[in-house]
């Protein structure tokens, strides 16, 4: 039974279907069966984790694989015309004009050797009849950059890209897009790395001029929050296929695919202290498609008949499509995460900063940080990038050294050398980096890297070091033959919880983690997350969190401290910062934040 | 900050680019420092070539003088040869008399035929800069131009050929590759004259058929590694994410080729060119022996072998000092072509 | 600055762990690319030569066997060079001196160079800025010139052969030692042992050193390849060879003006000398490739080819 998608007339809007995209070589589909429709004047949500294919989509609708791909099936018709039907010279002359793409990272995405305003009018050049008669091209640039809000200068169409901030570079590619007055947008992440007021006023900016121009526009994001706030229906991918698409407030509501349902449960919000409930396993790889559906390994609802072939996708409500044999009833999603339990909280501070001072170099970083974080307790370092959260953490660690100021573990002061530290001192503060790919030695196994410390810290054989490990395993939900498989053997979820689990073997009492999700899909950073709360809860170990998402900060924090431009602006109890912030940043960024339920 | 009400559009300003105002003031600040640095320390590398060559002559074993006469030292010829080299002088006095001499173009005069020594050479170094050039400006643009339509074709047939012709060309041993030239060029077909004859004091301008196989032999070296580096460039550029959005914007191969991918991909060629001149400095020793060309790599030679020392220590000096001015012009180049780097924000 | 830097910008440090696998699998990698294969094929090829032919040559090599410049004939097949010895002979001869001064350079270059590599890479204050300052020095000379000086004043015995052109190469594997070892010492996982308060010598030795084989391997095959050009090219001058010992490059040199007359004293050696000097560096480049996947391979070669050219 096949659905009927929300009608849309034959010569406008954006109808998409049956897309199917394969390896160039072996003709091994990563992209299969995709097919949507949008009205102009619309937002579409695109929405997967990475391997979804969904990037690969992004760029099909303009035409276009990339390297060692190609789209085998399919059509994308944009009022009317097929752009998968076109020659290369009319698909030239439709790239641009008719569709266009905003990067997903405008600071490589922008050519480093032309000055702005010359990458601006490129699409009209190459469009001419893109202008009306007569109207110089110049007059269309001003346009569209006062258009997203940038101040159409002299200074600012002569510079070259890297003079400007990422806010602007990715505003500069908006504008870009736009120029041509295009029928069809398609944005790749365009906010990921863009500070939470950025993106906000990003968002708001593709809301305005989808609307007024009336274009249909595509939103490809990982983040459920953002599309929430900007989406008029949404779609989300899995291995390669759409499971679930229909109205943004539909989805969002109750969710009908096990997957789906999977991601709101391990979706963090900043509004509810809940415990996050990430997904276990991995999604298939393009050549290991199952002949099923295929979330079916990792779905708690399967059953037998999910397996012998792909489910189509079926109706589940108005404008409501999943790609399930079994949906979840439609009111299973509401708030079904259980409450974070309280934690036992021990006495005593277990670390003190007081007037911490950093610099790099001659620039100062830091200006005078004070914090304390209690004792068995979890506190969450929150603050935007370039704001000093990651450079405090690295002077208590001892990763960088130039600072001054007090800094004491358990009543001893600490140097900030770490090898004048005492080796106690050293062993007892461990620390998990944010980059799951650099943070293993690629030519040892997990087991060794895992033992490493083991080897320095304690005077244990080869065999109890063993055991060791294979006890660090099971607390990080790892089975026992991680240990003799190798660093590039593994997903970057299951890399971090090495990581985790290397710090964890000598018995720390303080564990540091930098942007240890940061890298991370939601759902892995979520099994990440609940993991390390648990570990945390049951060895009364103290925490401090360092991210940048404040919305992750309420599954496993305590306390808070809120950073802003290397000073403490905030900081005290979760519920209290967050429920009742008290100084402007934190008020503005709570404010920006995107939140999962859906306002578009 | 405004609490509360987001304005729907707020208006952000470029920023201020770093530096002075005005186009002129904004390129000084990277490419005057820069300048400065390498100037300084170029400088104390030639100062650093300069003591070395100079002591190595005191390194010979035994007595320096007698060493390099050897069996024609009279006492009166190895005083004067003695005073020649600053010898009869504490080292260092010595040294500086000599460097006194040299910062004012005087190297002293030849041990072989009592000629100054700038006078000999002078014109064996226009020859050798001639050679030099000329390979530079061919290779150059024999090996963009290659090394674009390589690219082009990345993968392709013609491309595999191109680079494995590359390869081999740039592995081999350039006195072989003229060796093979002369075989080739002047004794089977007998095109152009295997050794050059040049009458000493002419230059080469008056004979240009002897710079034909040096030449050639030169850029059947040095072409390759130009290829190699220009495709490469090249091919990132074209797979860079600009060019990917360029595409998505509609551009044609064309405008991708000559508007996105070579300029970008300029920096790192002329760094390699640069490079590749540098090694001629070294590359011309051999070459000019195959073909007794008239230039200073043969004089360094022979000066070596006769023991030259006066003409050994002002060629070598000459060589370091084109070494450290050609180190600095290509960085120059090189940071006027990257913008991300002249203009920093 | 390396090629690399200069392409992108900055340094790649970003991104998964390139070094794909040990050794052992690079080797195998490479060996199944037909550069590979034809490279080691001919570098085997010489190799053999040079070493199993003094004992195949019909005529002592530096005996007089017939006139100056004859064509080859039934009993020489190669002719006779300009003094008329055996050609032949003497290109079986001319290989083992070559390649054996050729190898021990080259193992001196790598092991002194990687080691300066790695410690100015770990201690990258006052120490590392000091030896790469002074490679740099050393860098900013025509290699053959530099041995020539050194050679032409202190005389052409072996082992000051290879020393001379140990010192001229080592910098270059030094430089390429410093760049890998930098790249992997800014990596996480080297920086988190060093937290652990180990000792410095032990976080190269078991974190460092471990993925700078690869690279070493790489870049000593291109050295080899370099060495062997450099020592030929200086025979050819006439340094570094006692006559009337043969050597490939001083019989290019001799042979030249007798080149119409017979011109096998000459292109035989430079028929061998181009095919040990292309198949190296084939290999080589195979290795790279293997090693690092096609794109960074060019930078390195290209980094390493004119860092120091042959010459």
């Amino acid at each position: 039974m096949t659905a009927t998608p929300p009608s849309v007339t034959r010569t406008s809007g954006i109808v998409v279907s049956g897309l199917v995209v394969e390896t160039a070589r072996h003709h091994v589909p990563v992209v299969a069966d995709v097919a949507f429709e949008i009205r102009s004047g619309t937002v579409m949500g695109l929405v997967g984790e990475s391997g979804s294919g969904k990037s690969t989509v992004s760029v099909a609708l303009l035409g276009h694989a990339r390297r060692g791909l190609r789209i085998a099936d399919g059509e994308v018709r944009v009022d009317g015309q097929d752009i998968l039907a076109m020659t290369e010279q009319e698909l030239r002359r439709s790239r641009g004009r008719l569709v266009s793409y905003v990067p997903q990272d405008p600071a490589s995405s922008l050519n480093p050797g032309l000055r702005v305003g010359s990458q601006l009018t490129e699409a009209l050049t190459i469009h001419p009849d893109a202008l009306a008669a007569g109207q110089p091209a110049l007059a269309r640039v001003h346009e569209v950059l006062d258009e997203v809000g940038l101040a159409p200068t002299r200074q600012l169409l002569d510079s070259y890209p890297h003079q400007l901030s990422g806010g602007q570079q990715q505003r500069v590619a908006i504008a870009m897009a736009f120029v041509c007055r295009p029928r069809l947008i398609v944005l790749d992440e365009p906010t990921t790395g863009l500070d939470v007021t950025t993106q906000r006023r990003v968002l708001d900016t593709v809301r305005q001029l989808t609307q007024r121009h009336q274009v249909a526009s595509v939103y490809v994001s990982h983040d459920l929050a953002v599309v929430a706030g900007i989406a008029d229906q949404t779609a989300v991918m899995y291995a390669g296929r759409i499971i679930e698409s229909g109205p943004t407030a539909e989805i969002f509501r109750s969710a009908r695919h096990p997957y789906t349902a999977g991601l709101f449960r391990a979706a963090p919000s900043a509004r509810r202290t809940t415990l996050l409930v990430g997904i276990e396993g991995r999604p298939p790889r393009p050549g290991r498609w199952p002949q099923g559906c295929g979330f079916a390994s990792r779905c708690p609802q399967a059953q037998d008949d999910c397996l012998p072939a792909v489910p189509s996708l079926t109706s589940v409500g108005p404008d409501h499509v999943a790609r399930c044999l079994h949906p979840l009833p439609s009111d299973a999603i509401a708030h079904a995460n259980p409450p974070v339990p309280p934690s036992p909280g021990h006495s005593g501070s277990a670390l003190a900063v007081s007037g911490l001072v950093a610099h790099y170099g001659s620039t100062e970083v830091l200006h005078g940080v004070d914090l304390t974080v209690p004792a068995g307790c979890c506190t969450a370092v929150v603050g935007e990038s370039g704001s000093g959260k990651t450079t405090l953490a690295r002077c208590i660690a001892g990763l960088h050294q130039v600072w001054r100021g007090k800094l004491s573990y358990a009543g001893t002061a600490l140097d900030p050398l770490p090898q004048r530290r005492s080796e106690d001192e050293r062993r007892v503060l461990q620390y998990v980096f944010q980059n799951p790919y650099a943070s293993l030695n690629p030519r040892t196994s997990v087991g060794a890297n895992i033992e490493e410390p083991l080897r320095y810290f304690t005077a244990l054989s080869a065999r109890d070091r063993r055991e060791r490990v294979l006890r660090v395993l099971d607390d990080v939900a790892l089975s026992a033959d991680f240990a003799d498989r190798m660093p590039d053997q593994l997903s970057g979820g299951e890399r971090q919880r090495v990581a985790v689990g290397r710090a964890l073997s000598v018995d720390p009492e303080l564990l540091i983690c930098d942007e240890i999700t940061s890298a991370l899909d939601v759902s892995v950073q979520a099994l990440l997350v609940e993991q390390l709360r648990r570990l945390q809860h049951e060895r009364g170990l103290s925490m401090l969190f360092i991210t940048h998402n404040l919305a992750v900060v309420r599954s496993i924090a305590q306390h808070v401290v809120v950073v802003s431009r290397g000073s403490v602006v905030e900081q005290g109890p979760v519920e209290h910062v967050l429920d009742n912030p008290q100084h402007p940043y934190t008020i503005q960024l709570l404010a920006d934040l995107p939140h999962l339920e859906p306002t578009a | 900050m405004s609490i509360g009400h987001a304005p729907t559009t707020a208006t952000e300003q470029a920023p201020p680019p770093a530096g002075a105002d005005g186009p002129s003031g904004r390129a000084a600040h990277p490419v005057r420092s820069m300048l400065a640095h390498r100037g300084v320390s170029g400088l104390f590398s030639v100062i650093a070539v300069a003591i070395i060559v100079y002591f190595a002559t005191l390194v010979l074993p035994g007595d320096a003088a007698q060493a390099i006469l050897g069996k024609q030292a009279t006492p009166q010829r190895l005083a004067l040869l003695r005073h020649q080299l600053h010898l009869d002088q504490p080292p260092w006095e010595g040294f500086l008399h000599w460097a006194g001499g040299a910062l004012h173009g005087d190297f002293g005069t030849s041990l072989v035929n009592q000629q100054s020594v700038t006078s000999l050479v002078g014109p064996r170094l226009l020859n050798s800069l001639a050679l030099v050039l000329l390979t530079a400006v061919i290779s150059s643009v024999l090996g963009v131009v290659l090394g674009a339509i390589s690219a082009l074709r990345a993968d392709k047939a013609s491309d595999h050929v191109m680079s494995s012709v590359a390869l081999v060309a740039s592995a081999l041993p350039e006195f072989v590759v003229g060796i093979f030239v002369v075989l080739i060029l002047a004794v089977e077909i007998k095109a152009f004259p295997a050794i050059s004859i040049l009458p000493p004091g002419e230059t080469i301008w008056q004979q240009p058929n002897e710079l034909v196989l040096p030449v050639l032999t030169l850029v059947i070296v040095t072409t390759p590694y130009v290829f190699r580096m220009s495709r490469a460039s090249i091919l990132e550029a074209l797979h860079s994410d600009y060019a990917e959005l360029a595409q998505l914007k509609g551009a044609s191969p064309a405008r991708l080729l000559f508007r996105h991918a070579l300029p970008n991909s300029m920096a790192p060629t002329v760094q390699v060119i640069g490079l590749n001149l540098l090694y001629l400095a070294g590359g011309i020793v051999l070459v000019e022996t195959v073909f007794q060309y008239p230039g200073v790599g043969l004089a360094l030679v022979n000066a070596i072998d006769a023991r030259d020392v006066p003409t050994i220590q002002f060629i070598v000096l000459v060589l370091a000092v084109f070494y450290v001015l050609l180190n600095i012009l290509t960085d120059l180049i090189v940071l006027l072509l990257t913008p991300r780097r002249r203009l920093p924000r | 600055m390396t090629v690399q830097t200069l392409r992108s910008g900055r340094a790649r440090n970003d991104g998964p762990a390139r070094r794909r696998g040990a050794l052992r699998r690079t080797l195998t990698a490479a060996l199944s690319t037909g550069r590979g294969r034809v490279g080691l094929g001919l570098m085997l090829l010489i190799i053999a030569l040079a070493f199993i032919g003094p004992y195949l040559a019909p005529n002592d090599p530096t005996m007089f066997v017939g006139p100056p410049y004859a064509p080859p004939s039934h009993g020489l097949p190669l002719g006779t060079d300009d003094l008329g010895r055996d050609v032949l002979s003497r290109l079986l001869d001319g290989g083992w001196y070559l390649l054996l001064v050729a190898a021990a350079a080259t193992a001196a270059a790598v092991a002194v160079g990687a080691m300066a590599g790695v410690i100015a890479a770990y201690r990258q204050g006052r120490a590392g800025g000091a030896i790469m300052r002074v490679t740099d020095v050393f860098l900013a000379f025509p290699q053959i010139v530099f041995v020539l000086l050194l050679v032409s004043v202190l005389g052409a015995s072996t082992w000051l052969l290879i020393v001379a052109v140990a010192i001229v190469q080592a910098p270059q594997v030094a430089r390429v030692v410093y760049g890998a070892a930098q790249d992997v010492c800014e990596r996480d996982f080297v920086k988190a042992v060093a937290l652990w308060g180990v000792p410095p010598r032990t976080v190269i030795r078991r974190q460092v050193m471990p993925s700078l084989t690869t690279p070493l391997a790489v870049e000593g095959g291109l050295r080899l390849g370099f060495s062997i050009i450099l020592i030929s090219g200086l025979n050819f001058l006439g340094f570094g060879v006692q006559p009337p010992n043969p050597s490939w490059g001083v019989m290019v040199n001799e042979n030249l003006l007798g080149i119409r007359a017979n011109m096998w004293g000459v292109i035989a050696p430079a028929i061998v000398l181009a095919l040990l000097a292309v198949g190296t560096n084939m290999f080589a480049d195979s290795l790279a490739r293997a090693a690092f996947g096609a794109e960074q391979a060019e930078d390195f070669v290209a980094g390493s080819a004119l860092g120091v050219g042959p010459s």
